[in-house]
């Protein structure tokens, strides 16, 4: 199990990481994201695909799922089970007000030189052979217990090239040619009961993070929906936005829009039909708290739901 | 004489604005739809002033004496549109506001008396259980409202006179 989840901790990093043309994307569908009343639930699935919202992929790891009320008290996720290709769980919507359900993942990610070998740090990249195949579900991810390399270690059984540590302490000293970043990334749907509220959509000053000027609630496929993007509290100007419908297997292009953020740190998205959509932010700089990082790389990711007027 | 007059002009004043708008009725037709399954719509009609601001719902039909785990409230965000613009923030039932739902045909309902003269659209919003759903705008100027739009599929007319 440890294996597995490590495995889809590692795809859902890498969906985080990779540029958002190329790549598999991290997303959490919400059965819906308005309520009437708070005797209701909610039923998500998450799951990493490249398109939307079509699970073909690799399941996201329920476990990774928070869930924060209204009131900002952290609820749970409840009968969660995880399929081939996507997982699910359900919300209990017991609470008036706009509810935050989704992942907050911190890592660091890089590579270092020992012995003329690159090693990779953090959970990036898969095995280089299948799961399965030669060393179980990719030993070669989880983390050497108390055991970081000093010498050139044998690699592991059966697999492929890739040498790794798991985390930043792992590095042995005499690595050389260090290239740390700092991976700041979220995952969060918005689910609202009655009237909508923002104690779950409060800045907390760390990160990029989403200021909706319009709320997630309020999206209506006629009128354009302004989004701040503050990266450590402060409106961070050319942040890059990728917004998606989903279900691109109905049409003939994937129709994204690639946004920036201005002066103020806001964008604005025209909804060209109503449907879901994905939207993902990302960031970078070199403001890494981690020691020896000297990159910092923020990705914020939402799925919204655009009525029709 | 005068002096004694003056005072009074300002209530003279508020006493015009309610007065035609208390005679202001809005007609809504529920059409007959045949379908092997029907079910009684949801049906909301609302204020908007024209220059925008906070709707006012003057009626909401739905299921209200449907309780239970799955409460007659549930498919009030199925009003999508009245949701959004502030069904969301109604506490319901409401006096003078909720009531049954309706069977086909024809309903009066007259427009509150206390509104302030200016422009309005009146919205009337109609959603049906394994049903479509519509939205009938009719602009109107208070007082002396009138106007008329007609719905193509879950309204028929709708009419303020």
């Amino acid at each position: 199990m440890r294996c597995r989840h490590a495995l889809f901790a590692a795809a859902a990093l890498a969906a985080i990481l990779s540029s958002p043309a190329s790549a598999h994307r991290q997303w959490l569908l919400p059965s819906t994201t308005s309520l009437s009343g708070t005797s209701e639930w909610v039923t998500v699935d998450a799951a990493v695909s490249n398109d939307l919202f079509y699970a073909d992929h690799v399941p996201m790891s329920p476990e990774q799922v928070k869930v924060w009320a209204p009131d900002g008290i952290e609820s749970k996720i409840e009968n969660a089970a995880t399929g081939r290709y996507r997982s699910t769980f359900d919300v209990k919507i017991d609470k008036p007000g706009t509810w935050a359900i989704g992942t907050e993942r911190n890592g660091v990610m890089g590579t270092f030189k020992l012995n003329g070998e690159t090693w990779r740090v953090g959970g990036r990249g898969r095995p280089a052979t299948a799961p399965g195949a030669g060393a179980p579900g990719g030993a070669n991810m989880q983390r050497p217990q108390g055991a970081a390399p000093t010498a050139a270690p044998a690699r592991p059984q059966g697999s492929g090239p890739i040498r790794m540590v798991a985390n930043v302490e792992d590095i042995p000293a005499g690595a050389t040619d260090i290239n740390l970043t700092e991976v700041l990334a979220k995952n969060m749907v918005f689910v609202t009961a009655d009237a909508p509220t923002m104690t779950v959509l409060e800045p907390t000053g760390k990160g990029l993070e989403f200021q909706p000027l319009t709320h997630p609630a309020s999206l209506v496929s006629d009128e354009p929906a302004r989004f701040r993007f503050l990266v450590d509290g402060k409106p961070a100007a050319g942040v890059n936005v990728t917004v998606v419908p989903g279900g691109k297997k109905f049409r003939e292009a994937e129709e994204a829009q690639e946004l920036k953020t201005d002066a103020d740190g806001v964008v604005t998205v025209q909804w060209p039909v109503p449907g879901v959509y994905w939207l993902n932010a990302s960031a970078e700089d070199a403001k890494a708290s981690t020691p020896r990082a000297d990159k910092r790389r923020m990705g914020f990711t939402t799925t919204l739901e655009v009525v029709a007027p | 004489m005068n002096s004694k007059l003056l005072p009074s002009i300002p209530l003279l004043v508020a006493g015009t604005f309610a007065a035609p708008a208390a005679a202001a009725t809005v007609s809504v037709t529920i059409p007959k739809i045949n379908v092997a399954e029907y079910h009684r719509p949801y049906v909301v009609g609302w204020l908007e002033p024209a220059a925008g601001g906070q709707a006012r719902t003057v009626f909401v039909w739905y299921d209200v004496k449907k309780g239970g785990g799955e409460p007659g409230t549930k498919w009030l965000s199925d009003l999508r549109t009245w949701w959004r613009k502030g069904g969301r923030s109604l506490k319901l039932p409401a006096d003078g506001v909720s009531g049954a739902t309706r069977a086909p045909g024809t309903y009066q309902i007259p427009l509150p008396a206390n509104l302030p003269a200016g422009q309005y659209v009146l919205k009337v919003e109609a959603a049906r259980e394994t049903g479509g759903r519509e939205l009938v705008s009719v602009p109107i100027t208070v007082p002396k409202a009138s106007g008329s739009a007609t719905g193509k599929t879950e309204l028929g007319a709708v009419t303020v006179r």
